[in-house]
């Protein structure tokens, strides 16, 4: 089968199907386009971005200067919104996994097209949700500690080694299919283009010039990096969740938290992917590019993933709850009919059920009900993390009466601050990078077929066999 | 430590002065006394964060006489039929108040804080519940720096300097008993006088987490905790169960077969965090507490109208 030996004997095959190069011409300038030149609006939102986290840095100089107290955590719920929301931003970064390693490794050609923009997710979410456990800290300026005191035994020392990792990996994972585009903007943008730019290119390019060595080379190393990839994904969220689940409180010390959070991170992750991936092509103009068939097929596996956190949210509640020990009890009563009904039963109902019915009918498998079915889940996972967090520490776990917790403002602008960062990183990737895999897309994909009723087409042939190692474009 | 600025024993030391109880007690600081030595050459032996304890007794008469270089391993029992609460004397729980004023600890800190737990068939039982001390501490498992630590003594002590503030450790905790500075705490200007020490934690650090620490400077001074210090009903014990002795400050107990024949439990015990805090099951019935009757007095901090600056908050 497709060894990386066997990629390297068709290093010198054309492309089996057939490139029409007027396409290609439309492709490529339309995906570079953003490269070359920026617009008004473009501006606008940048700098309604860098308010967002000029307001969230202010909000931040307050807690440092005054302490957590600013925030509305308290001894007995000690953890809030910045955790929720670390393992919410950790959780959607699965999505360039997923996609893009799980999708490469079995050879989906229907998501060559939005490889990249998975990818981005990954690692603007990583490096943006890494930053919670740091704004949560009590003493941020004594980081350092970490290192010089670090102890493996700590769930934390994890994380940060896990995200550590996954970060590393990931940001290679995103540079490595990256080399051809640059090569390719650095070739067609031209004289007009400022020189910063066509320096950035050069250098980013590494010398590609797209010769069999080159392309064994980069075919070798993204093979590496998409099967290595995943388990260290996968061991990402499951240390996440064992922040929670090595303690023994009572919702927390739970078994199945490792499987329930990479679960959700990928559910949410799936949604996310399908949000950007709506939001460029409307921008960008990508509609050729990015149809139905990529929405369809991301909705079946958001479909899918409905029933998935179905399935582990009813392990988790029938489990203990047929059981319903005191401190389950009391976390039933707070879920189900107190005072975090509303958003528990938005969770089930709004993140999972909704969702799973607008993909299960053909009449609402559109993409603007995939896009609504995406944001409920985005939305509900975030309320989910917020619960767990929540939720799980207000159990008391001594005759007191159980606590509360609200957000305070620094908190919201925090998070606000956060979410604007999330979308300016985005927003400068899209400028600088490509945001379509121009060189795959072409090599591997080629014009849209007959549109595609499903998703999930197997799509045979030799066109998409192998990673199609030395065909040259 | 004891060559610092030494932390006032509390005003409820004098207070609950039995004159033929104090004999007694005498006896047991001695028998402590003895032991102090061994405890410090021990520590020396192998120090904690790199610097060894220091002995305020260990010059006492009877070092000489140092039998082994045994280590304490500091042990309290709470006798629960001796705990009204203080609903008696219509005071807030003295060890409590003893405990803030003696630790500076921050409002709302209780560090030893008098729970009121329901009893199966009715009525209300009282709980002082200080830092279990855990042998199997699930708060030191997970500190990611080392910043809580187990001593050799069996301590579980916090340095305040090098924690991070990450808060991971009161998420382990099952018992409730860490508190965070969410902001600089108001304290008393005589605070800032105090060398901060891991054993008696002043003065008190922003964005730091801090708890009971079965004041083991006091111990190795040969004084007893400032919780079983102002123990109207000597309710408290404290004790090694090396040696195997504890007292109350009145009465001084064999402490293994006062475990035994008292029945005792500790909190939690299916969690296996084998807790060095005993109770012995009751309500205050050996104090006449009648148990419908519900209900304490808050414990009160003075610190806020005594600091110049700093916040206080509620847990």
């Amino acid at each position: 089968m497709d060894t990386v030996a066997s990629w390297g004997e068709h290093a010198a095959t054309q492309p089996t199907h057939h490139v029409p190069p007027a396409w290609r011409e439309r492709l490529e300038a339309r995906v570079l386009h953003p490269l070359r030149s920026t617009g008004f609006r473009y501006y606008v939102w940048v700098a309604f971005l860098l308010a967002l986290i000029g307001w969230a840095l202010y909000a931040y100089s307050q807690q440092l200067e005054r302490g957590l107290i600013v925030t509305g955590m308290r001894d007995r719920i000690s953890w809030g919104l910045y955790i929720a929301s670390f393992v919410f931003f950790i959780g959607i970064s699965h999505a360039g996994t997923l996609l893009s390693a799980i999708l490469r490794a079995v050879k989906a050609r229907w998501q060559m097209s939005i490889t990249r923009m998975a990818e981005f997710i990954t690692v603007v979410a990583l490096m943006v949700g890494a930053l919670f456990p740091f704004l949560d800290m009590g003493r941020p300026e004594r980081i350092l500690n970490l290192l010089t005191y670090g102890r493996w035994q700590s769930p934390l020392l994890w994380d940060i080694m896990a995200i550590g990792t996954y970060l590393t990996g990931s940001t290679l994972y995103l540079y490595l299919p990256l080399i051809p585009d640059f090569a390719l903007c650095r070739d067609r943008l031209g004289p007009s283009a400022p020189a910063w730019k066509r320096w950035f290119f050069t250098a980013a390019a590494l010398g590609w010039q797209g010769t069999p060595a080159q392309r064994l080379a980069l075919d070798r190393a993204m093979t590496v990096m998409m099967i290595v990839i995943i388990p260290v994904a996968v061991s990402v969220h499951t240390v996440v969740s064992w922040i929670f689940a090595m303690t023994l409180r009572d919702p927390l010390n739970s078994t199945v938290f490792g499987a329930y959070f990479v679960a959700g991170a990928i559910f949410s992750g799936i949604a996310s992917i399908i949000i950007l991936m709506a939001v460029l092509r409307r921008l960008l103009h990508l509609e050729e590019y990015i149809t139905a068939t990529q929405f369809v097929s991301l909705g079946y596996l958001l479909g899918a993933f409905t029933l998935i956190m179905g399935y582990f949210n009813l392990s988790e509640y029938a489990v203990t709850g047929y059981k319903m020990a005191e401190g389950t009890r009391f976390h039933f009563e707070q879920l189900m009919v107190g005072p975090f009904a509303g958003l528990f039963w938005f969770y089930i109902l709004g993140g999972m059920v909704l969702p799973g019915l607008i993909i299960l009918y053909p009449r609402t498998r559109t993409i603007a009900g995939i896009v609504t079915a995406s944001v409920l889940v985005l939305v509900a996972m975030w309320i989910e993390r917020y619960l767990i967090v929540v939720t799980g520490f207000r159990v008391p776990l001594m005759p007191y009466d159980p606590a509360w917790y609200m957000p305070t403002w620094v908190e919201w602008s925090i998070l606000a601050g956060a979410f604007a960062l999330f979308a300016l990183i985005i927003t400068v990737f899209a400028k600088l990078f490509p945001v379509v895999s121009l060189w795959e897309v072409i090599e591997h994909r080629g014009p849209e077929p007959a549109p595609l009723r499903s998703g999930t087409q197997p799509a045979p042939g030799p066109d998409v066999r192998g990673r199609a190692v030395g065909r040259t474009p | 430590m004891a060559n610092a600025v030494e932390p006032p024993e509390t005003v409820s030391a004098a207070r609950k002065a039995h004159p033929e109880s104090s004999l007694r007690r005498r006896t047991f600081l001695k028998w402590l006394a003895a032991g102090v030595a061994s405890a410090a050459a021990a520590a020396a032996a192998q120090p904690v964060l790199g610097q060894a304890p220091q002995p305020a007794g260990g010059s006492a008469p009877g070092a000489g006489a140092v039998r082994s270089k045994r280590l304490r391993r500091w042990a309290m029992a709470i006798d629960l039929r001796r705990c009204d609460g203080c609903q008696s004397i219509d005071k807030p729980p003295q060890c409590t108040q003893a405990c803030i004023e003696g630790h500076y600890a921050p409002q709302p800190m209780q560090w030893i804080e008098v729970y009121e737990g329901a009893l199966p068939g009715g009525g209300t039982q009282f709980i002082p519940t200080p830092c279990q001390q855990c042998q199997n501490p699930p708060c030191v498992n997970v500190c990611p720096v080392g910043a809580t630590f187990s001593t050799p003594e069996g301590l579980v002590l916090i340095d305040q300097e090098r924690c991070i503030g990450c808060r991971i450790c009161m998420e382990a905790c099952p018992y409730d008993r860490r508190f965070f500075n969410w902001g600089q705490p108001a304290l008393p200007p005589d605070v800032m006088f105090m060398k901060y020490d891991p054993e008696h934690q002043s003065p008190a650090i922003k964005g730091t987490v801090m708890k009971c620490n079965f004041c083991p400077q006091l111990a190795r001074a040969g004084r007893l905790p400032y919780c079983i210090q102002a123990c109207p009903n000597n309710a408290l014990y404290y004790g090694d169960l090396e040696e195997d002795l504890a007292t109350n400050g009145r009465d001084v107990v064999k402490l293994s077969r006062f475990l035994t024949e008292t029945s005792t439990y500790r909190l939690k015990e299916h969690l296996g965090t084998e807790p060095r805090v005993f109770y012995i099951p009751g309500h205050g019935e050996l104090v006449d507490r009648d148990p419908h009757r519900k209900g304490r007095k808050p414990t009160a901090w003075p610190w806020p109208k005594r600091a110049q600056r700093g916040a206080s908050w509620t847990r």
